[in-house]
């Protein structure tokens, strides 16, 4: 009971996985309750739009992109972390864009908001994890803005870190996304 | 996520390797001007003590209210116009008599406002808030939280929480008056009743900025408990109240966002049309056809998976505090530390599993709820081992009989008491009489308000010299604790009489039934005892405030001859704790009493050839 503690991992990264996993019980609250309504009936069964489908896509090369950022970052290869990380949060811009594009389109064919919990539990959950997405592209051009500014970047390990917990949100913020759209699949 | 806390990597700058951290006590580069140091602090032990304050002045307020609908039940034929000034619109003056009395929107008003006041600003972030950050980092041998930001932070969204919530205060339509569960369709729909207007959007506002404050704040102490401990101090060398705050902070981050999810959808279903929880409702004859399909069922389950475990976050704090002045003022050991940790493990794991049974009248299934009662009574047995525990630690101890004592002691009785009639309401089959009545009231008031209350106070007795580096008067203490105590029984006592009689809560009057009217004498005598209660609380608020300034000074380090950190700290520490290295932890934090010739030995005192650790 006496051996030295040993530090496993950085605070703030598990302070960051703490965080996660309330950020996950937010939305285990939505399917929970999207589960427990779907089986009361009265559910309107509506065929989700492409748009959803390419976003998917988007958001997964974004977060591969990101991964090869952070992997060009540590070897201190700059022009390909910049290029990289601004390519990464294009595509999480494009990924928001798809995700309106796909709610108009689900207007189109007459599902609205309210009109059946079906559509209210979608657009809750749209929202809610897009706003967890402009969470961590503001979190990503801080960093980018400060990799941009500096003609030469030197490698520190706070800087290293920084990208680390920008990284593991992002690929957080994929993940649930992935979730979302399984879950909602597999209701169907 | 990048920016948010960068400052502690220097606050901590070294501290694996002997460091020689802040030579200044006064002020570091994070606190260098007034602002920095008293309002915008980063130091955890000034924002325990604005968690504190905050929490005081809220609890003034949510008491205050309790005292003016106490009124209304106990003398409902008074002539209340003399509440006028204070509540202006609120007293409706009968123009032929000239009587005042308390306008019946804003009676239910006061009571919404009562439990979301208590309940979440004073209980919550007032209790949890003041002694998670006071304690964590001084107790388990850190200089600071794991992210000083997050943790200001914290502070900072509670108290903008608070601001919206009092600004509600002063709508034209009064602040949200359909009970602090804030059921549908009363919550949603701003037709079915004044408070359900602009002072429900801005509970809504309140309590989503409360839950963030709670977040920031468990991510931080969770963190700095599992990662910050000083060399030694394993788990099963930490104070029972690090145990207590670390598993609370775990049930608030694992049922909070279940609750804001719920609130998210009681906002669309306010603002965007949607219907999440309504269905066939029919305000003023007029049926709303639009807003069906959905299930206000399913609101109370999301909100009971918080609420439950929400009872839990209120009074683990309190227990470990409880735990700790229990030991330290007999001078004993706390008696089954291990069965202690284990048992709020215990109950942590349970509180999640208990939540439908503030649902039984709902036309639940009743052999689901079954499961909930067996669940709801097993708890009786963790808590049970605690009780025992406790009597235990104090049974044949050298009893120091201080204000902290007291309350401690206080706080096991409330418990046992209060404990108890939670058996009852535990069980489906008997909550068909009770549920809805007093007997509810009078239950959960004693078990985790009252008792809550008194854990918070033996803490603020116990530690103020850590605090202020002064003590507060004994005299005073003592009566503010005999007085709550008798009072709170005065008050509670019949109450539970009430209930069983079947009175419902809730009622603004009961002058149309018949049955209730034979309570009027009890009425009475609730509302003096609880007019006797509230003033003296302005006697423990004077005692506070007086002690800070004018009390008697600390002039030892350690003046309860406590063998946990905190004390080991010098009078007044400045930021960082420690002027010198981090204390390191070679033994458990009980051993108190444990040899002949020592009375107690501190947890930085190496153990002796031999000796083996007290814990194990």
């Amino acid at each position: 009971m006496t051996a030295p503690r040993v530090r496993r991992i950085h605070p703030q990264k598990f302070a960051l996985w703490v965080g996660i996993i309330s950020m996950t019980m937010l939305f285990s609250a939505f399917t929970s309750a999207y589960i427990v309504r779907k089986s009361a009936g009265n559910w309107l069964s509506f065929p989700l739009p492409d748009a959803f489908f390419y976003s998917t896509g988007v958001i997964l090369s974004s977060s591969i992109l990101l991964h090869m950022a952070y992997k060009a970052f540590v070897k201190e290869n700059y022009q390909l972390f910049r290029g990289l990380g601004i390519a990464s949060s294009v595509l999480g811009i494009v990924f928001l864009i798809l995700q309106y594009q796909g709610w108009i389109a689900l207007n189109d064919i007459g599902v609205f908001l309210h009109t059946n919990q079906s559509s209210s539990f979608l657009g809750v959950m749209l929202l809610a994890h897009s706003f967890h997405l402009v969470g961590g592209l503001a979190a990503l051009s801080i960093v980018l803005t400060y990799a941009l500014r500096k003609k030469t970047l030197k490698l520190t390990p706070k800087r290293q870190l920084r990208m680390e917990l920008v990284c593991t949100f992002w690929h957080f913020v994929d993940i649930l996304w992935l979730y979302i759209i399984v879950f909602i699949l597999i209701q169907q | 996520m990048a920016d948010i806390s960068v400052t502690d990597q220097d606050l901590h700058h070294g501290e694996d390797h002997g460091d020689h951290g802040h030579d200044d006590h006064h002020g570091d580069k994070y606190q260098s001007s007034f602002i920095d140091r008293y309002l915008f602090s980063m130091d955890h032990k000034t924002i325990a003590k604005q968690f504190l304050m905050t929490g005081m002045f809220w609890a003034v307020i949510g008491a205050g209210m309790s005292i003016i609908f106490r009124l209304q039940l106990g003398f409902p034929d008074a002539d209340l116009s003399w509440l006028q000034p204070l509540l202006g619109g609120w007293i409706d003056i009968n123009p032929s008599t000239g009587v005042g009395s308390l306008n019946p929107d804003f009676y239910y008003a006061l009571v919404t406002m009562h439990g979301t006041i208590i309940v979440f600003f004073v209980l919550t972030a007032g209790l949890s808030g003041t002694f998670s950050n006071l304690l964590i980092p001084l107790q388990i041998g850190a200089r600071d939280m794991a992210s000083p930001m997050l943790n200001m932070f914290s502070y900072w969204f509670f108290f903008l929480s608070g601001v919206v919530m009092f600004a509600s205060l002063f709508l034209n339509t009064g602040p949200f008056s359909g009970g602090w569960t804030a059921y549908p369709p009363l919550s949603e729909l701003p037709q079915a009743s004044d408070g359900s207007k602009a002072g429900m959007t801005l509970w809504l506002l309140s309590l989503v900025l409360f839950v963030v404050s709670v977040l920031l704040g468990g991510i931080n102490y969770i963190t700095t408990i599992l990662n910050m401990r000083t060399k030694g101090m394993s788990m099963f060398r930490m104070p029972l109240t690090i145990w207590a705050f670390l598993v609370t902070a775990i049930i608030g981050l694992l049922s909070f966002p279940v609750i804001a999810s719920g609130f998210f959808m009681v906002l669309f279903d306010r603002a965007l049309g949607t219907s999440f929880f309504l269905n066939e409702i029919y305000v003023a004859g007029e049926a709303l056809t639009e807003r069906v399909g959905g299930s206000a069922i399913l609101f109370q389950h999301l909100f009971w998976f918080l609420g439950h475990p929400e009872v839990y976050i209120i009074i683990l704090p309190a227990m470990g505090i409880v735990s700790e002045v229990l030991s330290v003022h007999s001078r004993k050991p706390i008696f089954g530390y291990k069965a202690m940790v284990f048992s709020i493990l215990a109950i942590a794991v349970l509180s999640f599993l208990v939540w439908a049974h503030h649902m039984f009248m709902t036309g639940m299934n009743p052999f689901v709820a079954n499961i909930f009662v067996l669940f709801t009574l097993i708890i009786a047995v963790p808590s049970a081992v605690k009780v025992f525990n406790w009597i235990a630690t104090i049974w044949g101890g050298n009893l120091r009989f201080n204000t902290p004592l007291l309350f401690a002691i206080g706080f096991v009785s409330l418990f046992i008491s209060g404990g108890l009639t939670g058996l009852f309401l535990g069980n489906a089959a008997i909550d068909i009489q009770q549920h809805d009545t007093y007997f509810v009231v009078a239950h959960f008031h004693v078990v985790m308000g009252v008792a809550a209350f008194f854990g918070m106070f033996a803490g603020v007795y116990h530690w103020f010299p850590r605090m202020f580096g002064r003590f507060m008067n004994e005299t005073l203490g003592k009566i503010h604790f005999w007085g709550t105590l008798i009072g709170a029984y005065a008050i509670f006592g019949p109450m539970h009489y009430l209930g069983m009689a079947g009175v419902p809560r809730r009622y603004y009057s009961f002058d149309t039934f018949s049955a209730f009217a034979d309570f009027d004498m009890m009425n009475k005598f609730m509302t003096i005892a609880a007019i006797v209660v509230f003033l003296i609380q302005i006697l423990f608020l004077i005692n506070f405030f007086y002690s800070i300034y004018k009390g008697k000074k600390q002039t030892t380090m350690n003046p309860w001859e406590a063998t946990t950190l905190e004390w080991t700290a010098p009078i007044n520490a400045g930021h960082g704790n420690w002027p010198g290295a981090i204390p390191h932890v070679h033994r458990w934090p009980y051993d108190l009493s444990r040899y002949e010739d020592r009375d107690f030995v501190p947890q930085t005192e190496p153990l002796a050839e031999g000796e083996i650790d007290g814990g194990h």
